[in-house]
């Protein structure tokens, strides 16, 4: 009896853990946020300096923008991982 | 109610079994089924009657090969050129992919929300590129990692780094593209289930329920734009790739 208390008591705690595991994996999130707002504050700035130049790089950028979104959403495939697997 | 994750569910349709191999018509093979022939059905309907200055839709097949062809050409350079048809059909296959799971009514299914989807793409892609680089540059495509001017005593633990991030390439590209998917779908089903509960709560907060309504319009724009946006990254870094394999660095 007091057994099944404890490994129900344990299988509660990691799921506990889990949360907060899965939480906690999902800060990286901000990363992802600062990056994304430093591409794209560059990309407008430099736009307004040079309009004719910014055509041909918005290619660049939305490669930059997808790279540096990716990373964030790696902390949210863990996270994922982690509430699931 | 079913939960956000239940859009990611692979059923059976037709169970068939081969020697002991589980090959069942799944949602996600009919899905890819209908991409195949949704794109078929652009590309050969676009380029029935051709002329020399194109129709509307003759016109978008020519743009969607040229956004390729330039695409190819500026990062491969012309070695890449025979490379062309991989990588237009890959390009088209995830943007096909990615939207038609945009569908709202039907219920559609995204092909490319499962790793086992990305990561077969994009492990056969690193394998190609790889076995590309060893078949035109011999074994000399190690020196790909050995970047040049580097102090000879670094060299040990730079050559580790850079072998580590050319592994981690294929990993990359497809939990990119999956990861986008998963997290763009997840987000509308849960902002979905809002709307339902806020409805259904009634009075006052029915009306409440035209704000994640109008989040949801939003967000809907947005993931278009990320369907089209990864399938464009996923191809120019194919092609990049491909670059650092026939002409290293």
């Amino acid at each position: 009896m007091e057994m099944e208390i404890a490994t129900l008591a344990a299988n509660a705690d990691v799921q506990a853990a889990r949360y907060i595991g899965a939480g906690l994996a999902c800060t990286a999130l901000i990363g992802a946020g600062v990056g994304i707002g430093v591409i794209f504050g560059n990309y407008v700035s430099a736009a307004i300096r040079n309009p004719s130049a910014a055509g041909p790089v918005f290619g660049q950028a939305m490669l930059g923008f997808a790279l540096a979104e990716a990373t964030g959403l790696f902390g949210l495939v863990i996270a994922f991982i982690i509430l699931f697997v | 109610m079913a939960g956000p994750l239940e859009q990611f569910e692979v059923n059976t349709i037709v169970p068939l079994e081969v020697a002991g191999y589980d090959i069942s018509i799944t949602n996600s093979a009919v899905y890819m089924a209908i991409t195949l022939l949704t794109i078929m059905f652009f590309m050969v309907g676009g380029m029935r009657k051709t002329a020399l200055v194109p129709g509307r839709w003759q016109s978008s097949v020519e743009m969607c090969y040229e956004f390729i062809a330039k695409m190819l050409g500026d990062t491969a350079g012309p070695d890449g050129r025979k490379y062309f048809p991989f990588v237009f059909t890959l390009f088209m296959f995830i943007l096909a992919a990615n939207l038609i799971g945009m569908v709202p009514w039907v219920h559609a299914f995204t092909v490319t929300s499962h790793i086992a989807v990305t990561f077969a793409m994009a492990f056969f892609i690193f394998i190609g590129v790889t076995i590309i680089g060893f078949i035109k540059h011999g074994i000399g495509f190690l020196k790909f990692f050995v970047p040049g001017d580097a102090p000879v005593a670094l060299l040990p633990l730079l050559v580790v780094i850079e072998v580590v991030s050319y592994l981690s390439r294929p990993i990359s590209l497809s939990v990119r593209l999956f990861a986008n998917m998963v997290a763009g779908h997840t987000m509308l089903k849960v902002f979905g289930g809002f709307v339902v509960s806020l409805a259904a709560a009634g009075g006052v907060l029915a009306v409440g329920s035209i704000v994640p309504f109008a989040f949801i319009v939003a967000l809907t724009g947005l993931e278009l734009l990320v369907a089209c946006l990864q399938a464009y990254v996923f191809a120019v870094l194919t092609c990049i790739y491909l670059n650092d394999a026939l002409h290293m660095h």
